[in-house]
């Protein structure tokens, strides 16, 4: 009997918790589409996301251009797709720049305390201090316009975040009687924060980071929209609506589908990590 | 003789320390940002006024004289430091004007936004969370729930052209770009109001929620208090807490998104010109409007602070003191 297999009896019970969630669904198949977007953009844009055909200029969303052409008659859905490299790996940059500038002042101030932390925590203040948008365009003012620098100036806003959570885990775990136990037998602090205060840090840090992703993939496209991004012919989401912006009135699908294929991207983001976040913490 | 500051006296006092501050900090973060950071503003600024040609160095530091940026940097600090106390933060190396008056000429519009912003981001967010613990209907709840993650999830920049595309250029309802009246403030303040909104709905809506499951809620019911009575006459003043110190989120949101508003909609405000100045690496205007913002953030917050006691008198003003390091 196959069917009471305990695999059969799995497949059923996913099958069953998929259909009750029709959105986490559908959010996780739009994440896959994406990621493949990255990955192969060549096979899944179909055509040249720069090379524009003069006789198909501005032409509305069609089956041949689903998200019809630009001024230059270049395929628009080719240009979303070719795009997703660009504007969701300056996201992960931003993300992995706070996420590790962050565990690593997160560990100083917990591990080390009294003026380190002090020192520290006041500085991860003054980053709350000022309004994330403006500490982005200070930083962008100071650095200059670019992906990488938009990365820098994206991950500022979210050290702060990352820095307390750590933080807290390091209080929390440097009192464990284990921990406490290999520093009586004369381990090294680093020894101490390699082998027992990472690896506890790993999984909250991890948890936030997916948080943080929705809002810096928005933080990204803003900035890059503003006209800070990559010189225009690297095709950029953010860019991209800022470039249809000129033909509002004439061809509403040149920055309507690209912006609108943002905000899909994040809410479909938002919606698995909140998930993943809410499993966490019932586990 | 000791000097005995008593209860909520002693607790603003402190907290105005704070906020004076923060905003100190802010400043010297901008300081240390423009002055420390790679990229030579001052090179940028001569290749601009010679067409194509590199500034000779002669140029260079003739320039870097004028402006007052070949002395040690303490004394650039103190300098700068005493000039902002005043209201005083330079001339726009673009302009030559000086930014504190084109601060005040372009404050009022952006405080007009935020101020209009502000109001629609509470009262749609307060209706949605209320909203969502009143109706009935599961679909219709479970609808409202997750309205907020959508208006979070969509850039500002997007819906702002997306309401021009459709309410000006195709049904002509409202002017189009660079508007500055009353009509002209509706799409902008809505688009900036947005993100606002559904984060005081998703708050508000979650606090109301735990605050409805408690027993005093129970009670309520078993005396035979109705929904509206229920959640609006009793839980949403117990539910206000989080709300109020979402608002203070908000705000920083609201600053940052007239940043981006103002560029779609082309309105003239300090979030225009610091998009402009940030292109342009005109960095006095930058540190300008990054004071000026994290001011306003600082007031806002400490308004805040100072509201909690009003709004809930369980908080003690002196027991919030207790847990705060100094």
């Amino acid at each position: 009997m196959i069917d009471s297999s305990p695999i059969a009896a799995r497949a059923r019970r996913v099958a069953g918790a998929a259909a009750r969630r029709p959105g986490l669904v559908l959010s996780v198949l739009v994440l896959l589409l994406t990621m493949g977007w990255v990955l192969a953009p060549d096979w899944f844009g179909g055509q040249s996301p720069t090379a524009g055909v003069a006789q198909q200029r501005l032409e509305p969303p069609s089956g041949r251009h689903p998200f019809g052409t630009d001024q230059l008659g270049r395929d628009v859905y080719a240009r979303v797709v070719h795009a997703a490299g660009l504007s969701l790996g300056t996201a992960l940059a931003a993300t992995a720049i706070a996420s590790a500038a962050g565990v690593l002042l997160g560990l100083a101030a917990g591990y080390f305390g009294r003026t380190a932390d002090v020192v520290i925590s006041r500085i991860v203040d003054i980053t709350l201090s000022i309004p994330s948008v403006l500490l982005s365009l200070l930083i962008i003012s100071a650095l200059g316009g670019g992906t990488l620098h938009i990365a820098v100036a994206v991950a500022v806003t979210s050290v702060a975040g990352f820095s307390r959570l750590t933080r807290a885990e390091v209080l929390r775990i440097r009192t464990a009687v284990h921990v406490e136990a290999a520093a009586l037998c004369g381990a090294r602090w680093w020894r101490i924060l390699a082998r027992y205060v990472a690896p506890a840090v790993v999984g909250p840090v991890l948890g936030l980071a997916a948080l943080d992703f929705g809002l810096v993939v928005l933080a990204v496209s803003a900035l890059s929209f503003l006209g800070y991004g990559p010189p225009p012919p690297a095709p950029e989401w953010g860019a991209l609506v800022a470039s249809g912006r000129n033909y509002l009135a004439t061809a509403w699908w040149l920055s309507t589908l690209p912006g609108l294929t943002v905000g899909v991207v994040v809410l479909a983001a938002n919606r698995l990590s909140r998930a993943l976040e809410t499993e966490r913490s019932r586990a | 003789m000791r000097l005995v500051v008593h209860g909520t006296g002693k607790y603003v006092v402190r907290r105005l320390a704070q906020a004076a501050a923060v905003v100190w900090a802010a400043f010297t973060v901008t300081f240390v940002a423009i002055r420390l950071l790679p990229g030579d503003p001052v090179a940028l600024m001569l290749s601009g006024r010679n067409g194509f040609s590199a500034p000779t160095p002669e140029q260079v530091a003739e320039t870097r004289a004028r402006l007052g940026l070949d002395r040690p940097l303490p004394v650039q600090y103190w300098d700068a430091l005493a000039d902002a106390l005043h209201g005083d933060f330079g001339s726009s190396i673009q302009t030559g004007r000086p930014v504190s008056a084109m601060i005040s000429e372009t404050l009022p519009a952006t405080l007009q936004l935020g101020a209009a912003a502000l109001v629609l981001s509470l009262v749609a967010g307060t209706a949605v969370g209320i909203a969502a613990n009143l109706v009935g209907a599961p679909w219709a709840r479970q609808w409202l729930r997750s309205l907020p993650a959508v208006g979070i999830s969509l850039p500002s920049f997007w819906v702002g052209l997306v309401l021009l595309e459709l309410l000006s250029f195709r049904w002509r309802v409202f002017p189009s770009f660079g508007s500055t009246g009353l009509t002209g403030l509706v799409l902008p303040a809505c688009t900036l109001a947005l993100p606002g909104a559904a984060l005081v709905a998703q708050v508000l809506g979650k606090s109301l929620h735990d605050t409805l499951l408690q027993p005093y809620a129970d009670t309520l019911r078993a005396s035979g208090a109705g929904a509206w009575r229920l959640v609006v006459g009793h839980g949403l003043r117990n539910a206000a807490i989080p709300a109020v110190t979402a608002a203070g989120l908000l705000v920083g949101h609201l600053i940052g998104g007239a940043v981006v508003v103002e560029t779609v909609f082309s309105r003239p405000g300090l979030g225009r010109i610091t998009q402009a100045a940030v292109g342009e690496q005109d960095l006095p205007v930058v540190q300008g409007a990054v004071v000026v913002a994290a001011l306003a953030f600082a007031l806002v917050n400490l308004a805040i602070d100072l509201l909690y006691p009003i709004l809930d008198p369980r908080i003690h003003a002196t027991t919030r003191t207790a847990g705060t390091p100094a």
